[in-house]
């Protein structure tokens, strides 16, 4: 069936709900607002304000309430209206949520999941759009999802929400409105597995959530120039799956990693370092990133598009490690 | 504002005068007897054993991290022991305590094996944690103690989530959550009090005053120093001041708070008045440039155990030899406490990775 990834992440929430009633949801406006975004459309009325909880506008108070319900026994589902608001959370999340099943020597788990729309929309401002992924990438104890079709937005996040660990599932705001084929009835997609969007033998390119998109439109272009480029999604960011992306790398010998978060320190170069270690004499040029320039998000339309990669300058990424620039 | 007063146990009994000094929430005498009415002599020595356990237990450790047997930072409970004991008497064994970093005590009282806290605290395998914690993250899942956390206001947040849960759930159980007044002003406890209060959540806030955020005295870090509470009762959170050396106290008003908050009433909170004997830590003498050995010394005369001991004494209901029983007992569980740590292997570096991931 034909769905948008909104609806897509609201069925798999729907689904968990009906099927464990120790999952809720919490968040600003998850309720009666229907969710910032509209993701949570219809929550309030099937499952009432006891499991869709409007929280007061404190992102540390109630992701650490989340926390301590998660430590008694509930899955919380947090909402985060924009995963900007994690960082007013990110003692919670990282010293907290990741650390206390460690610290605890395994007594205590914390299964939840910690969602909301991630990187730049159109000309919110530099409070409003940034890629955090690395951030939350960087801790031991937290899972990392970022989905970019509707297929994937729902059986990754059924899958989070089954996660006994806690999951940063990372959505793509400008991604909400666009639709997608989406299997029927129930399915889940592991975490932690890669997918091939579009196969290809001359160039990897890997690439995720509001990216993949940008990266399909650059290779559909060097298709017309004949190169045949394969764009590799990670979905789940942590754990990374290497196999896949280090398979494709052995076949094709090029690889371009393309990522809307700032260069220095970036999640591309970790992936980089992982494939030179793993795969370095298969490699016929040197790794390429694509990314965001290292800015606050400028306001400007003009300014803000050149801060963020499009498909021009994946295609030029890609023709430089072919040589062909 | 709410006026808790009501509520607590000793003003039924007596009118606030006779009952309570307001200035130091001392009971009185009469109070006293009112209150132990109801316990028996083996009540009595029992939170007097709690108390003693602590301590003994605690200047132990103080002497395992001059030996370099613990390492790290180490934070004493010594002079605080009242608060824990007489709160943790008042509570069911499934009812949730979680506190801050100086955590012994609450995780002792909560009925933690001594020896396993401290081989937590040398490092071992056999800890509470499998030496993954220490001594500011001690665990107790099976005693319902949910841990000690180490960022300042940090986890009262959790606390409130605990109560959540058990509401949701509809479970008849209380989460107790201790902390410093140095925690008050953060802005992770303003948010968990008004949650909290704003859904009637079953969670006990203790917030146990010694006066000092490490070497800052309450006067330069609190608006309201005064009264801390203040910031509880700002969102509608009952609240109560307790003399925090005097067990009698804590236990008495606690036991009425519990049957308050289980019963579904949201929320409260008690400034128990406290003083902390030792530095803030082993790395901080007990007195220097930010507080004077007189005034260590004037607090330690109010020593929470010599207290208990004076009040057992005063209404005939134990003689002095009772007691040496009780000190003999104690030091046997805590030398066998670090021998027990001593003698424990230390964890396998093969278990570095364990635990990081619920699947690892």
């Amino acid at each position: 069936m034909l769905l948008s990834y909104r609806e897509a992440l609201n069925q798999a929430m729907r689904e968990e709900m009906r099927r464990d009633s120790r999952i809720f949801l919490i968040g600003e406006e998850v309720g009666y607002y229907q969710g910032a975004f509209k993701v949570t459309k219809g929550f309030v009325e099937e499952f009432g304000p006891q499991r869709v909880v409007d929280t007061p506008i404190t992102e540390a108070g109630f992701t650490g309430l989340a926390i301590g319900a998660a430590m008694a026994g509930l899955q919380p589902i947090v909402e985060l209206m924009t995963m900007n608001f994690g960082i007013v959370a990110l003692d919670q999340i990282v010293n907290n949520a990741a650390k206390i099943r460690y610290m605890s020597g395994g007594q205590l788990s914390v299964p939840l999941v910690i969602r909301g729309p991630g990187s730049a929309a159109h000309q919110l401002g530099a409070q409003h759009s940034q890629s955090l992924e690395a951030w939350f990438c960087h801790v031991p104890g937290l899972k990392v999802v970022a989905p970019s079709t509707p297929q994937d937005a729902k059986g990754l996040l059924k899958s989070a929400i089954r996660d006994q660990n806690p999951v940063i599932f990372i959505e793509a705001q400008l991604l909400y409105g666009t639709k997608g084929e989406v299997a029927e009835g129930e399915y889940t997609i592991p975490l932690g597995q890669a997918d091939v969007k579009r196969a290809g033998t001359d160039v990897t390119v890997v690439a995720y959530s509001k990216m993949l998109v940008v990266a399909l439109e650059a290779a559909e272009q060097l298709s017309r120039d004949g190169l045949d480029v394969e764009v590799i999604d990670p979905r789940t960011l942590k754990p990374l799956d290497l196999d896949t992306i280090v398979d494709s790398v052995k076949k094709t010998g090029r690889l371009v990693i393309v990522e809307e978060g700032w260069r220095f320190c970036g999640l591309g170069a970790q992936i980089a370092e992982s494939v030179y270690a793993a795969a370095f004499d298969y490699l016929d040029a040197p790794i390429v990133r694509v990314t965001g320039e290292e800015v606050p998000m400028p306001y400007s339309r003009p300014l803000e598009d050149a801060a963020i990669p499009d498909a021009p300058r994946v295609v030029a990424a890609v023709k430089s490690v072919c040589g062909a620039a | 504002m709410c006026s808790p007063r009501a509520l607590h146990p000793v003003f039924y009994l007596f009118p606030a005068p006779l009952g309570i000094d307001r200035r130091t929430s001392r009971l009185s005498r009469p109070v006293v007897a009112c209150i132990m009415s109801g316990m028996d002599r083996d009540d009595l020595l029992s939170l007097y054993r709690q108390m003693l356990l602590i301590r003994r237990f605690e200047e132990k450790s103080a002497e395992m991290y001059a030996l370099a047997k613990i390492a790290g930072f180490l934070h004493l409970y010594i002079g605080e022991e009242a608060i824990a004991v007489g709160a943790i008497a008042a509570l069911r064994p499934d009812d949730y305590v979680i506190s801050a970093y100086r955590d012994h005590g609450h995780c002792l009282a909560r009925g933690s094996d001594p020896g396993k806290v401290m081989a937590e605290l040398f490092g071992k395998a056999t800890g509470l944690c499998q030496g993954k914690g220490g001594s500011m993250h001690l665990v107790d899942l099976a005693n319902r103690f949910m841990g000690g956390y180490a960022i300042v206001g940090g986890h009262i947040p959790l606390a409130t989530g605990l109560a959540f849960a058990t509401k949701y759930q509809k479970q008849d159980l209380v989460t107790v959550c201790f902390f410093g007044e140095g925690a008050v002003p953060s802005g992770q406890a303003h948010e968990a009090f008004n949650l909290a209060a704003l859904w009637k959540l079953p969670v006990i806030f203790i917030c146990e005053n010694n006066r000092y955020g490490m070497g800052t005295p309450v006067k330069r870090a609190v608006a309201l120093y005064d009264n801390v509470a203040e910031a509880a009762r700002s969102y509608g959170i009952m609240a109560e001041r307790v003399d925090g050396m005097d067990v009698l106290a804590m236990r008495a008003l606690m036991r009425t708070v519990v049957d308050q908050v289980r019963a579904g009433h949201g929320p409260f909170f008690i400034e128990a008045m406290t003083y902390r004997f030792m530095g803030h830590s082993m790395a901080d003498p007990s007195h220097g440039h930010y507080r004077s050995k007189e005034e260590v010394e004037e607090h330690r005369r109010r020593d929470p155990l010599v207290l208990l001991k004076q009040q057992i004494l005063d209404q005939a209901l134990c003689v002095e030899a009772d007691f040496k029983p009780l000190e003999q007992g104690v030091g046997e569980i805590v030398a066998a406490a670090v021998k027990f740590a001593d003698e424990s292997p230390f964890p396998d570096p093969a278990t570095l990775h364990h635990d990081v991931m619920v699947e690892d």
